[in-house]
């Protein structure tokens, strides 16, 4: 069974149509990264999918249940899921262990409070108050909360925002570690590396339609578009597209009898082909 | 699998924790817990008279001061609090986790019980030394006065996170909510007396669960010679029952019906 199933849904805000016939399905233990520009629809169908917003039409299923049903049921459903949000920053007059272990209350089957500050690199500050954190380990702390219910499917809205290089390093491990859990993931997020280094799948959201839900390596058409030889000749650079960047290294290679000067094979990053999709064209 | 915890179990955990994130906001305990003893003091020193054989100003005042630190604390606290951690994010991120809204609720209606018992143990307490505050005599007073703090403090608190989903943001609500405490204060005749003010501001009043609770107290404060005094010429008690019941009912309905989690 799927983590997450959508079929044709729909959501308008006025003459807007913020969702405009999303099918989506999300396999149990993936992660999946949702792309878009905002005012793409991106936060629309994540809310939609985690009951904090209604829909006008269309059928979904999250861990079988529909989110925007109430009552105990309701209840029963959210101990099994984990949210991240955009932006919070409430509660600065609790340290960091009152609040997880606070939370950790909420759940039938909690995480152990210790280990969750351990995963999210927060031991050092585990008796600091929430208001003396920075920005970087009040997006940890949040994170933390996410996943202290012990989550089949956690939702991440743009959860790096903020950290600094190594600190994301270690949330990435942090997540591949969940999934090797088994838990489901749904991120969003605006840092395409991001997406290439933890998503099994990612969607392209744009004006409210999935553009095309690919592996990393094969949006757009990426594994199989030309790629880019650039070498230096002489003092001019020059570059070569090509679908056969190994006979033409080897070509160059017998040209300059060994080392090619500054060579260099690429092929499209996500980000080029994810710019083409949603019609941004730069230099 | 374990049971998720009952909502009952969870608003006393939220209750605790509502009081310590309170007990660490140095000036919201100072402002909330000695604001009324504040007020007692300039009003005694002020209206040092004698309002009826026996009764002085000081204990029509502080018959008046704990209705409206009942309506202080839950309403007013709440409806200004709420929408700034709507703002946060803070409730949208409940919203999020298996905690239902009752316990939500039930930690504050916690919050805003645990500092009454405070506001009015410092009142008593400084009441009786500096200004010869005179306390209830009779059992059957101080269990008027028991219903009274109790249901004052539902209704208080139901109202306050009813209100919540009037200000537009944090911010804002400092001033949305603020005068109509104000001016439902000195409606009431909490702090003049109320036989005293245009009868068109006692009709207004009347309306408002304030003017019921103050007159509820001054039942348990004043003798009960003085409730010839009153407009109604009696203490009313069982007409306060119901308009508290009835506003109670009110504050449920709309707090479980409307109570917005996010701020759009």
């Amino acid at each position: 069974m799927n983590a997450i199933e959508v079929k044709a849904l729909s959501k308008s805000y006025g003459d807007i149509h913020a969702v405009d016939g999303i099918d989506l399905s999300i396999a149990e233990g993936e992660i999946f990264a949702l792309l878009g520009p905002n005012g793409a629809g991106k936060t629309t169908t994540v809310e939609i999918l985690e009951g904090f917003r209604t829909r006008d039409s269309g059928d979904v299923s999250v861990l079988g249940f529909d989110p925007r049903l109430g009552g105990q049921e309701a209840r029963q459903w959210r101990n099994r899921i984990g949210i991240v949000l955009q932006s919070t920053s409430d509660s600065g007059d609790l340290s960091v262990i009152e609040t997880i272990a606070h939370f950790s209350g909420y759940y039938s089957n909690p995480r152990d409070v210790n280990e969750v500050i351990n995963s999210v690199g927060l031991d050092d500050k585990s008796n600091s108050l929430i208001r003396k954190l920075s920005g970087g380990q009040r997006r940890r702390l949040d994170v933390a909360l996410g996943i202290i219910g012990n989550p089949e499917l956690l939702f991440l809205d743009e959860p790096t925002t903020g950290f600094d290089p190594e600190a994301r390093r270690n949330f990435w491990a942090l997540i591949k570690k969940l999934r090797g859990n088994g838990t489901t993931i749904v991120l969003t997020t605006h840092y395409l590396d991001e997406a290439e280094a933890l998503a099994d799948r990612v969607g392209v959201i744009n004006n409210g339609r999935i553009m095309e839900i690919a592996t990393p390596a094969e949006l757009g058409g990426r594994s199989t578009s030309k790629a880019l030889v650039t070498w230096r000749d002489g003092h001019e650079i020059k570059s070569q597209a090509t679908d056969n960047p190994t006979a033409l290294v080897g070509q160059l290679t017998s040209t300059f009898n060994g080392e090619i000067p500054e060579l260099t094979v690429t092929r499209l990053s996500l980000e080029d082909i994810y710019l083409k999709m949603i019609g941004v064209h730069h230099e | 699998m374990n049971k998720i915890p009952s909502a009952l179990s969870l608003g006393i955990r939220r209750g605790g924790l509502e009081i310590r994130q309170f007990a660490r906001q140095r000036e919201s305990v100072i402002f909330t817990l000695l604001f009324p003893v504040m007020l007692l003091a300039i009003f005694g020193s002020v209206f040092k008279d004698t309002i009826a054989p026996g009764v002085t100003f000081s204990q029509y005042f502080v018959a008046g001061m704990i209705a409206s630190g009942l309506v202080n604390t839950g309403f007013q606290g709440l409806a200004i609090t709420i929408p700034l951690e709507r703002d946060f994010g803070a409730l949208k991120r409940l919203r999020g986790t298996p905690m239902p809204a009752s316990s939500y609720f039930i930690g504050k209606a916690i919050l805003v019980s645990v500092s009454m018992v405070i506001q009015i143990l410092m009142l008593f307490g400084f009441g009786v030394i500096f200004f010869g505050v005179h306390m209830p005599t009779s059992g059957s007073k101080w269990l008027t006065f028991a219903w009274l703090v109790l249901l004052g403090s539902a209704c208080s608190t139901a109202l306050g996170i009813a209100f919540s989903i009037v200000p537009k943001s944090g911010r804002g609500a400092s001033a949305v909510v603020s005068p109509i405490v104000i001016i439902l204060q000195f409606f009431s005749g909490v702090f003049f007396i109320f036989t005293q003010l245009p009868s068109w501001m006692q009709q207004v009043a009347a309306i408002f669960p304030l003017k019921w609770l103050t007159q509820g107290m001054r039942s348990v404060f004043l003798p009960d010679s003085f409730a010839t005094q009153e407009v109604a010429k009696s203490w009313e008690n069982g007409r306060t029952f119901i308009v508290l019941m009835m506003w109670l009912a009110i504050g449920i309905y709309f707090s479980v019906r409307k109570f917005k989690w996010d701020r759009d």
